[in-house]
């Protein structure tokens, strides 16, 4: 292997983990936010009120219908006009990503909610405890241990799709790869490095993923 | 009149000094019953499931509601927490009338006990912690006050050395005791009870009934759905004989068991008992 130089890996660090520190940045904020508005979502949806449910499962299946670059995209273009204001393409692709990770974090609290069996509901309304009450120390300690692997896998595929805010010149790690690799005109061993960070990355997410759900199998 | 209302009249200085029974019963002392259900009717869809179900619980009672499996009970006592909803009639637990919007079912099943077939412990908690939940969230008991609470009660149904235990390493009858303390540590004015022994080996079911024996002895009101006929016998005051969504019996427990009137109550009673 002659014409291989990973040198050109080491002069561009500085530069590849500014990108990388986006990536991060963007899974943690979409993360926190999705858990938060989809958990909403799940309980509006599994809720009594048809209407408001049907408006939850419209927002759910639509978010889920559109891939996440269009979306990116669109929101790109239309938070300005909603706004009535300019703003950067990182606040733009921060709402992107949160309201679209919404829709997939909702579908995981559904489901784990949904695995608690109603005798749970009732032994805490028997005791007097409320809706709130019983959802929040009843319900989501069960249901969060049954959901937790596929928080993380879900969270691993959002790393991953990070690399889609290259479609509004944002620099995440795999635009910030593709700009050295070009650059140096060293895309192999550019190419070559980036795989292998992704690779490890989610990895270790994929493996603690499955830990956790050896260790959490229902009793 | 009944007892109740000859007892209402009496001083408390003669309740005093009446001969001491094998079981005291504080029968409502002019006081509403405790659980008055009238005309319940209710259906799942087509089905109907209660069909103008009426019964009275006095305070202090004991009755046992029993009857082949789907004919309606379980549902009945669920109505009574509101557990379950119920489509007509009327139905009042301690003066407050469930189903009722203006009623706080929240604070009425805060004061009414339930023990369920399939315990529901909740499995991430300690058992001092299961027993402790409600006590702190509803009642706002502080957590030293709902410990003690909790440690009293475990010392009453035989398992003070139990309260740093999960549910799962708990055999069902020990499981089912802890449901009745933590259902206990509220300091409930009646305990539900929906078949609470239909889910445990035989070997298990004795412990369990001990601890309801004991409560019932203890003059708490109680509901208890089940088919222990022996513990209908030592701790019923009335049996009540169900059968598709109807009561078609109720007796008090020496009658229902010596001479039965019902046909269906009859061939019910001999086939439990020939088991």
């Amino acid at each position: 292997m002659t014409g291989l130089d990973f040198g050109v890996i080491q002069r561009a660090l500085p530069f590849l983990l500014e990108g990388l520190a986006l990536s991060f940045f963007l899974t943690a904020v979409a993360m926190l936010g999705g858990v938060i508005l989809g958990l909403g979502l799940a309980v509006i949806r599994l809720s009594r009120w048809k209407a408001l449910s049907i408006l939850a499962a419209g927002y759910v299946n639509g978010f889920r219908a559109i891939p996440l670059v269009l979306v990116i995209f669109w929101f790109y273009f239309l938070v300005p006009l909603a706004l009535g204001r300019s703003v950067s393409a990182l606040q733009s692709v921060v709402i992107a990503f949160v309201l679209f990770e919404a829709a997939y974090y909702s579908e995981i609290f559904r489901a784990g909610l949904q695995s608690i069996r109603p005798g749970q509901w009732q032994a805490a309304y028997a005791c007097g405890l409320g809706y709130f009450q019983t959802l929040r120390l009843v319900v989501l300690p069960q249901a969060l241990r049954n959901m937790l692997p596929l928080m993380i896998t879900q969270a691993v595929v959002l790393f991953q799709d990070t690399s889609l805010v290259y479609v509004i010149s944002l620099r995440d790690f795999m635009t910030s790869a593709s700009i050295v690799a070009n650059r140096d005109n060293r895309l192999i061993e550019t190419y070559l490095f980036a795989a292998l960070v992704y690779f490890v990355i989610c990895s270790i997410g994929a493996a603690s993923a499955s830990r956790l759900s050896a260790r959490w199998r229902p009793a | 009149m009944t007892k109740a209302h000859i007892q209402a009249s009496r001083t408390p200085a003669e309740i005093v000094e009446m001969p001491a029974s094998a079981r005291v019963v504080p029968i409502s002392q002019g006081r509403k019953p405790m659980v008055e259900i009238s005309k319940l009717y209710k259906s799942y869809g087509p089905i109907e499931v209660l069909k103008g179900c009426d019964l009275v619980v006095e305070r202090g009672e004991v009755v046992v509601i029993c009857g082949p499996s789907g004919s309606g009970k379980s549902t009945l006592i669920k109505c009574v927490n509101g557990l379950e909803r119920f489509d007509r009639g009327a139905l009042a637990v301690d003066g407050v009338a469930v189903g009722d919007r203006a009623s706080d079912m929240t604070s009425l099943r805060a004061r009414i006990g339930m023990v369920f077939q399939h315990f529901e412990l909740y499995p991430h908690l300690t058992v001092l912690q299961n027993i402790c939940l409600a006590q702190v969230h509803v009642l706002k008991r502080s957590k030293v006050e709902a410990q003690a609470k909790a440690r009293a009660l475990l010392a009453r149904v035989g398992l003070p050395d139990k309260e740093g235990a999960y549910p799962a390493q708990l055999s069902g009858g020990q499981q089912q005791r802890v449901a009745i303390a933590r259902a206990l540590a509220m300091d409930p004015v009646a305990m539900l009870f929906d078949e609470p022994t239909s889910a445990l080996d035989p070997e298990m079911i004795g412990e369990v009934l001990a601890v309801m024996l004991e409560l019932a002895r203890d003059g708490m009101t109680m509901i208890v759905v089940t088919h222990e006929m022996g513990f209908a016998r030592k701790a019923a005051d009335r049996v009540v004989f169900m059968d598709k969504g109807a009561i078609v019996e109720t007796a008090s427990t020496q009658q229902f068991f010596d001479e039965p009137r019902a046909e269906r109550a009859k061939l019910f009673l001999s086939r439990i008992l020939s088991q």
